[in-house]
């Protein structure tokens, strides 16, 4: 007859496993619904890239391989797309950067009103993308638009010019209409970080006698590179990414001189119906995106100098 | 103490996640059927929801819950209503250039039993065209629209001229009459923005200048003569000052918009700018606005081509995974039904073709007081509408041809250049 060994007294959990526990059993749920509406649709998107999926029920789809991104990249529109949407990153991201940069400066420095200033400029970054484009397409109206309206107030045109029809000036004034609505966001995140520098530093080198100009240049920018890399890969990421300020002022005319690479994504995705393509496409702006991040951790992010 | 706090969180946790299952359930008392439909031509909203709560006075066990949105985005939402679950939609206004897309993505209820005699035979087949492929019926006709000629009378009157043109040709000599007498700057508009509106009214200079499409053997013919003759034209008469050069950027709704200021003389569109140009809170030009036939070429009418317009019908169809086909067709029936069709004709006339015959056309005339004028033009212009290709692929081969009328339109590439283009991507299209 085997000897019946005593049962084993149960591990009592401490306070603060018993806490751990709780936490785990309250958190899952949510955790699971967020890892079910990110993590599984990047990964079906993922699989999705591979083949050649059209849009419906029941369609069959064909695996590909990497023909759907080999497709893309042999593909000269695909290559202009880039190309275009660089340009508006580019100059977008340069101008909120530059005058954010300026902005965050002026409210630094305190002057008459600056808390209105500061208040103001919340407003355009509040106004949702859609209702800006709405708004800057009504501005751009040849026939009833506030631009021309001004202008000709003005004296500077004889005739209403029909803007949004001139193939260079199009993604210029889509940029314009970007910048207004978010170089608000890069002017606060640098204003904060203005506000929490040590003022002993340009007060020492006021001293010393270095003028606005040197202090701003040689003490301010450098302490303030974690605020200007964090504003940066936020707008370059976002710019590159930038769909729906387009969709509603130009829907990517004319001829396509505002097609950029996330509408000619929803383009293949929705209207055309080819997702497989879609997909890729996705995949490829993840690419460049995070490619980009990269580069400006690479050479902004020194946490030694600013320590 | 702590244990009693636990459980009631985990249980507050369950309650939320359950409670917002728990709002999926159906409306207790009958089902809830969800249609989209457009908000630009045909019915307003308002006309729409007002004989929805009418249906529902009848039918007390269906409850209709109409969606609006714009016709450019009437599309997307289908695609994505049909990949949702529950599926987003149990109907939709389906335009006439998409049902070969919708069939060949399973999304449409093949509603061929459900079709009535009544409604085969008085129906005009025109309609039923429209959603029918291969022998099966794919939704219930609901509006029958063509692109119209409009013009002000009282600028034409005011430089002198007596009767609206009827070629294109002299659409160009009246513009320029207007232009020099200071009338209004550019005396035409059109929709010719990166979007479908663009295919449209090029369709109706296309067909009106003897050209098509497709050649006999289904091989893109759009960039043949006749095709680069009708955008060199489109070109010039921006570059002479004629078009509205904001027409590059137009779409239906901000042609409309022009014309009611005013600001032009001519303008291509469909029904709904008529009804409007009456509207006092809309317009500056009521009383103004005439309809005439849509010119067409010189070439055009010298070949025997009498009329020109494009087709822009739409229909409404069952969704293959609505839970309620049989409430939806119900409803359908009603929203298309002659009585409905008849008092609703103001901006949207009826698909019934014995509307327009006997003692119906009579009452038809006398329904609203747009329809003495809009039945004569409608019955006028109909019968030389112009379909667009019936393919799959359409939205991306639009695409491409919307693409090398800007281009061309823009000074980007010739029109010879810019349509070959075109055409090659036709081509490759079909051969995918």
């Amino acid at each position: 007859m085997a000897a019946i060994s005593p049962p084993r007294p149960r591990r009592k959990l401490s306070l603060r496993q018993q806490d751990v526990r709780t936490g785990w059993l309250l958190v899952i749920p949510a955790l699971l619904v967020i890892l079910g509406v990110t993590l599984w649709p990047i990964i079906y998107t993922f699989i999705l890239s591979f083949y050649h999926a059209p849009t419906g029920l029941n369609q069959v789809r064909t695996f590909v391989g990497l023909g759907n991104y080999l497709e893309m990249i042999k593909d000269r529109t695909f290559w202009e797309t880039i190309g275009r949407t660089m340009y508006f990153t580019i100059v977008s991201v340069s101008l909120e950067m530059v005058l954010g940069m300026a902005i965050a400066q002026l409210i630094h420095s305190h002057p008459w009103g600056w808390r209105f200033l500061r208040f103001s400029l919340i407003i355009p970054w509040a106004v949702p993308t859609i209702v800006n484009g709405a708004m800057w397409r009504w501005i751009y109206s040849a026939d009833f638009g506030a631009l021309n309206g001004l202008l000709m107030q003005l004296g500077l045109i004889k005739h209403y010019v029909p803007w949004l029809t001139l193939p260079n000036l199009a993604m210029p004034l889509v940029i314009l209409a970007d910048v207004w609505h978010t170089m608000p966001f890069v002017a606060l995140i640098l204003q904060a970080a203005l506000a929490t520098l040590p003022i002993e530093l340009d007060e020492a080198a006021a001293v010393d006698g270095a003028n606005a100009f040197q202090r701003f240049w040689q003490i301010r920018l450098p302490l303030l590179r974690p605020a200007i890399l964090v504003a940066l890969i936020a707008r370059t990421v976002d710019a590159f990414r930038v769909f729906d300020i387009v969709y509603i002022i130009t829907s990517s005319g004319p001829a396509n001189r505002t097609l950029t690479i996330t509408y000619l994504t929803y383009l293949n995705t929705f209207p055309w119906g080819n997702q497989g393509i879609g997909a890729s496409l996705s995949f490829l702006i993840s690419i460049f995106t995070i490619s980009m991040a990269l580069i400006f951790i690479r050479f902004l992010y020194h946490p030694e100098e600013t320590q | 103490m702590r244990t009693l706090n636990k459980i009631t969180l985990v249980a507050l946790a369950l309650i939320i996640v359950f409670g917002v299952v728990g709002c999926q359930k159906k409306q207790a008392g009958g089902v809830v059927i969800h249609v989209l439909t457009m908000d630009q031509a045909g019915l307003k909203p308002a006309e729409i929801d007002q004989i929805a709560r009418e249906f529902e006075t009848l039918n007390p066990d269906i409850k209709v819950s109409m969606e609006y949105v714009g016709y450019d985005y009437v599309h997307d939402k289908i695609v994505t209503g049909m990949a949702a679950t529950p599926p987003g939609y149990d109907a939709a206004m389906i335009d006439v250039i998409w049902p070969d897309e919708f069939i060949k993505s399973g999304y449409l209820l093949d509603v061929t039993n459900r079709v009535t005699a009544d409604m085969k035979t008085n129906m005009f087949p025109a309609s039923w065209n429209g959603v029918t492929r291969n022998g099966k019926i794919y939704g219930m006709p609901w509006l029958m629209d063509v692109k119209y000629f409009i013009y002000n009378k009282d600028i034409l009157s005011k430089a002198g001229i007596t009767a609206p043109p009827t070629t294109w040709e002299e659409l160009v000599d009246q513009a320029t009459t207007i232009k020099q007498k200071g009338l209004v700057e550019f005396p035409i508009m059109w929709s010719w923005a990166q979007k479908e509106a663009v295919v449209c009214d090029f369709t109706v200079l296309l067909f009106g200048n003897g050209g098509a499409f497709l050649d006999t053997s289904g091989k893109p013919a759009f960039n043949n003569e006749k095709g680069v003759q009708v955008l060199t034209w489109m070109k010039k008469t921006i570059d002479d000052g004629l078009t509205n050069p904001s027409a590059i950027s137009s779409i239906e709704p901000d042609v409309e918009a022009d014309f009611l200021a005013g600001k032009s003389a001519f303008a291509v569109n469909w029904l709904f700018q008529y009804s409007d140009s009456n509207d006092s809170t809309k317009s500056q030009i009521v009383g103004q606005a005439a309809f005439a036939p849509m010119p067409v070429f010189a070439a055009g009418a010298a070949a025997g081509i009498k009329g020109s317009s494009v087709d822009g019908s739409s229909s409404f169809a069952i969704m293959a995974t609505s839970r309620y086909a049989d409430q939806t067709w119900k409803f359908l029936t009603y929203l298309a039904s002659n009585e409905v069709q008849m008092k609703y004709s103001a901006e949207m006339l009826p698909v019934w073709q014995n509307d327009f015959q006997g003692d119906a056309l009579a009452k038809l005339l006398a329904a609203t007081p747009n329809n003495p004028v809009t039945v004569p033009a409608f019955q006028a212009q109909f019968p030389y509408a112009n379909e667009r290709p019936t393919v799959a692929y359409y939205n991306e081969a639009s695409a491409a041809l919307q693409l090398a009328i800007q281009e061309a339109l823009t000074g980007v590439k010739t029109p010879q250049q810019a349509l070959d283009e075109a055409a090659a991507t036709w081509v490759s299209l079909a051969g995918k």
